[in-house]
């Protein structure tokens, strides 16, 4: 008996076609607006013009009057039953549709259910509202001045704008590695407001039937059991009465965390007519009132040696988090996971401030394909390093070497205060520097200078906190950040597995059936994956933050760890041996000393319904809750080589390398399809991709022809290179993907302009950084903000 | 219409315009009798039931609403159903043929050109109208010819390669052979 190929099996390692593929590319995907269910209706809201007023009167009076219009819904009909705010996952108050006034442009007012899509929005049009315009601040500095309008004036407790001051590690450590510095670069950035954008907008379609009393909603939701939770606790619902099914997401990318008003309104609406209620968000409602992301401004200084040696890194920080403050973020971080900054250099002190601020602004803060403001810690950590290797005039590649926490290092403390356990830094540096040809690049920029052409190469690497997370640290409004797994071994040897996680593009149901196949020599083909549906699958704390191969997927391992388990016992039975006596090989159970007498796993788990010990509890199935022990450490390093257009101030990628160390690789294809969406969004949030206000509050980037997300046209061809370091703590040593590219990727673009014009004095441009930025820098010579407008009229 | 005009009282709401329109979807006639102002877009999802072509942005710019229009790609998102009155429409749906998939389909499965699968039907139909006119396009053209249609998950990459696969398969004397 040979043992099995556990690549022809499609266990780790195999670069298996997608399962879900199969619907998908027949047009047979069941996304939430595919969904019509009988007698059902459509809700539209109706959102606020202006940025920042007193409503005064909001008649529905014409809305009411329209043939097919069953419902209009205020914020009066919620206050009613005290459903006008609800809490966010930061432990704020946020307005479902503004009572009193509203506080940024798009901000909820009304909704009307009618019979069809068409008549509500007709319906929305007739509602008058009276609004008497007051301050607008869309800028966090003038939120902040004395004097400044208080936006949360429902708040008691909350004399002016700001939201919260926090602080994280060693000040006075850091004050004395200054005192020492031979060198103090600093730098100012600005990390641009951005949109998640799935191409599918949020949505939810609400069925509460009287006669049952249950409620099901069908979501757009990256994390249903959280919001089966939030649900039965806003609206006051027994848990097990709600059923919250994520059907197919068209993407989420964070947008698909937090809990809507429209999701809320729907359920009331719902509720009150007995028919179920069908809410799709329009493109501009879902960028103009959805979760955002970033928006952060870094004052970044750096304490160095005259040889590279980084000596200590003070990073003061003001994050503009619109009217509520609604960040999904665990809850012990007011700023996120921000200080994971420099967790893969070596430095002995550091010492981060947070500032959060209201403003005239959407709501949210979302992870934007990141784990909770890590992309904004790569992002300043990169750009600071880059800004104190031009300080010191030495080689961008050279500061970092000297920096890196090195291969024998591990575990290592971080300056502030993680734990990182695994890595070979230098090895994907060089590896990176390699491919992209940096030993003749300085010689080729100075050529290409002189014939007045401008290059750059830019370099980025980082590694960041994924997996979140273990309990001891990790929770949401409470609830730690475990995730679960539950395996059914049927009869005839094919199983169902359900987590609570939920794929969004992900190919969960295509990787999640390879880890079976790894732990139990299962043929991932007779493996069904199911996520999604709160009444079956075990309780876990949804896709997000790169968290589910980290989490939901050690789940999985342990899950079948268990199976395997019970299956020796059910072998050794079999073999009439002792189970000391039995030995496993994928898929197989054998006597050590004859190993010709075996057991499948697929009879064993026939045994365990037909033929199993005296004694032993029937069948084969195992649940696993897997709260993990620490974080996970991928590393990557990412560099790309640009040519600027001094005329006007365009610029291109010429290459795009990228190194990433993510561990063990589940599904090598799905990994690299992963990066190769990362460094796309990194591309777009580096080149065109931001949402930004004038100083009345209105969103420049209400759509797609404001907001520019990258087409195949712009989008720059990828060169991926792998490094493998195993995660020591993860049961198959897998570190997670799914945004590292995302995080690591703007700074190296960023980096590469500046390169390509550090020689003309300029040492920023903020993102994104647009040609007319890029010629502005060039001609003048100066750093250019990006920062929105401060209203000057009064 | 026995003349040009209709004296109606004053208060008289203004009776919805209806129309009844024919269209050729993936080879067979449908009929519906609709709101002038009704989308294609909703015409085949609400109508026709089927959801394959999607929506993700109202305005032109995302392409998760491309469907064939006499072969041509347009976004459905922004034509009214009545323009579509006489003419052919092909959808995600109409894509595979009764027992095997189109080569586009399949060179989408076997490059990863998917992950949420949500800009995927109008991505494909796209590169159909491409394929039928210019069986061997180099990358650049593909790229171009796929610039309406945003995704936001894969970079686009596979994309290309997925749509370089079918065009191997469709016309194996040219280029590379389909590699296994």
């Amino acid at each position: 008996m040979t043992a099995l190929d556990e690549i022809k099996i499609g266990g780790l390692g195999a670069s298996r076609r997608r399962v879900e593929d199969n619907r998908f590319i027949r047009g047979k995907g069941n996304y939430v607006d595919d969904i019509t269910l009988p007698g059902m209706l459509h809700m539209e809201i109706l959102r606020s013009p202006v940025a920042h007023a007193r409503i005064v009167s909001i008649d529905t009076s014409k809305a009411w009057a329209m043939p097919g219009v069953r419902l209009v819904i205020t914020g009066e009909t919620l206050a009613a039953r005290n459903l006008a705010w609800m809490p966010t996952l930061s432990y704020d108050t946020q307005a479902v549709l503004a009572t009193d006034k509203v506080r940024f442009q798009g901000q909820e007012i009304a909704a009307v259910i009618a019979d069809d899509p068409y008549t509500a929005k007709d319906a929305c049009e007739a509602i008058v509202v009276e609004y008497e315009p007051l301050p607008v601040m869309v800028n966090p500095y003038q939120a902040m001045e004395d004097g400044a309008e208080r936006i949360r004036d429902d708040k008691e407790n909350q004399p002016d704008n700001v939201i919260y001051d926090w602080e994280v590690g060693d000040r006075d450590g850091t004050e004395r590695a200054f005192a020492e510095a031979d060198l103090v670069s600093k730098i100012q950035l600005h990390y641009p407001r951005s949109h998640p954008s799935p191409i599918e907008t949020c949505g939810s379609i609400a069925d509460f039937n009287r006669a049952t009393q249950k409620l099901t909603v069908y979501m757009t939701t990256q994390a249903p059991h959280i919001i089966r939770a939030a649900v039965a606790m806003v609206a006051e619902l027994p848990e097990q009465m709600i059923r919250i099914i994520a059907p197919d997401i068209g993407g989420g990318f964070g947008n698909k965390v937090p809990v809507y008003p429209g999701y809320v309104v729907s359920i009331l609406a719902s509720i009150l007519l007995e028919k179920p209620v069908k809410w799709i968000e329009d493109r501009t409602g879902n960028l103009i009132s959805t979760g955002f992301a970033r928006d952060i401004y870094l004052e970044g200084e750096m304490a160095l040696r005259k040889d590279g040696k980084i000596l200590g890194v003070r990073m003061n920080c003001i994050a503009d988090h619109g009217a509520f403050f609604s960040d999904a973020q665990p809850s012990k971080f007011k700023i996120g996971l921000l200080h994971s900054a420099f967790a893969c250099y070596d430095i002995p002190a550091a010492h981060l401030t947070a500032r959060g601020v209201y403003t005239n602004k959407a709501p949210g803060g979302v992870a934007y394909r990141c784990s909770f403001r890590v992309t904004e810690a790569m992002f300043f950590q990169e750009r600071m390093v880059e800004t104190a290797a031009i300080d010191l005039g030495m080689d961008p590649a050279e500061i970092r070497r000297v920096n890196f926490v090195r291969d024998d290092d591990f575990p290592h403390r971080t300056a502030f205060g993680f734990l990182t356990d695994s890595g070979q830094y230098t090895k994907c540096l060089d590896l990176g520097l390699e491919a992209i040809g940096y030993d003749t690049f300085r010689q080729e920029q100075e050529e290409a200078r002189k014939r007045g052409r401008l290059l750059g190469i830019g370099i980025s690497t980082m590694t960041e906190p994924l997996g979140a997370g273990n309990s001891r640290e990790f929770d949401i409004l409470g609830i730690k950040m475990f995730d679960s797994a539950e395996l059914r071994i049927h009869m005839t040897g094919k199983a169902l597995l359900r987590t609570g996680a939920r794929s969004q593009g992900q190919g969960h149901e295509t990787t999640w059936a390879q880890i079976v196949a790894h732990e139990l020599g299962l043929p991932a083909e007779d493996v069904t994956v199911e996520e999604g549906d709160t009444d079956t699958a075990p309780f876990g704390m949804g896709t997000y933050a790169s968290r589910s191969t980290p989490v939901a997927g050690a789940a999985i391992s342990m899950a079948a760890r268990k199976i395997r388990a019970k299956a020796r016992k059910i072998a050794a039975h079999l073999l009439e041996v002792s189970e000391e006596d039995v030995e496993w090989e994928l898929g197989r159970f054998y006597v050590r000393s004859r190993p010709e007498q075996g057991v499948t796993i697929q009879e064993a788990a026939m045994a365990a319904y037909s033929n199993m010990p005296d004694g032993m509890e029937p069948g084969l199935e195992a649940i696993a809750y897997y709260d993990p022990p620490n974080l996970t450490w991928p590393f990557a390093a990412y560099i790309a080589k640009v040519e600027v257009d001094p005329e006007t101030g365009v610029w291109d990628v010429l290459r795009m390398v990228a190194v990433d160390d993510c561990g063990v690789r589940i599904n090598p294809m799905i990994v690299e399809g992963q990066i190769m969406g990362g460094l796309t969004e990194a591309y777009a949030m580096a080149s065109m991709q931001y949402i930004t206000f004038d100083a009345e509050g209105n969103c420049i980037g209400s759509n797609f022809t404001d907001y520019l997300l990258p087409t195949a046209w712009e989008t720059p061809g990828f060169e991926l290179h792998e490094v493998v370091t195993p995660c020591p703590h993860h049961p198959i040593g897998a570190k997670g993907i799914g945004e590292c590219a995302a995080v690591g990727g703007p700074a190296a673009f960023v980096n590469a302009v500046i390169d390509a014009v550090k020689h003309l004095g300029v040492k920023n441009i903020d993102m994104p950084v647009l040609p007319d930025r890029v010629y502005e820098a060039i001609k003048t010579g100066k750093d250019v903000s990006g920062a929105p407008p401060v209203r000057t009229d009064g | 219409m026995g003349s040009l005009f209709e004296v109606v009282p004053a208060d008289t709401q203004d009776e919805v315009p209806r129309r009844r329109v024919t269209v050729t979807v993936n080879g067979t006639p449908m009929s519906a009798v609709i709101e002038t102002r009704l989308l294609l877009v909703h015409l085949l999802r609400q109508a026709f039931k089927l959801t394959g072509t999607h929506m993700g942005c109202d305005t032109t710019h995302c392409g998760a609403c491309t469907v064939l229009f006499d072969g041509k790609p347009v976004k459905s998102c922004t034509m009214l159903a009545v323009q579509a009155d006489g003419h052919e429409i092909t959808t995600v749906e109409g894509l595979a043929g009764p027992s095997e998939l189109h080569p586009i389909q399949e060179g989408f499965k076997e490059e990863h050109g998917l992950q949420c699968g949500f800009c995927t039907p109008g991505m494909m139909l796209s590169a159909k109208a491409l394929l039928d006119r210019n069986p061997d396009p180099d990358e650049d053209e593909i790229r171009w010819a796929l610039s309406g249609n945003l995704c936001r998950c894969t970079g686009y990459q596979n994309i290309v390669k997925s749509v370089q696969w079918a065009a191997r398969k469709m016309n194996p004397q040219q280029g590379q052979e389909v590699s296994e």
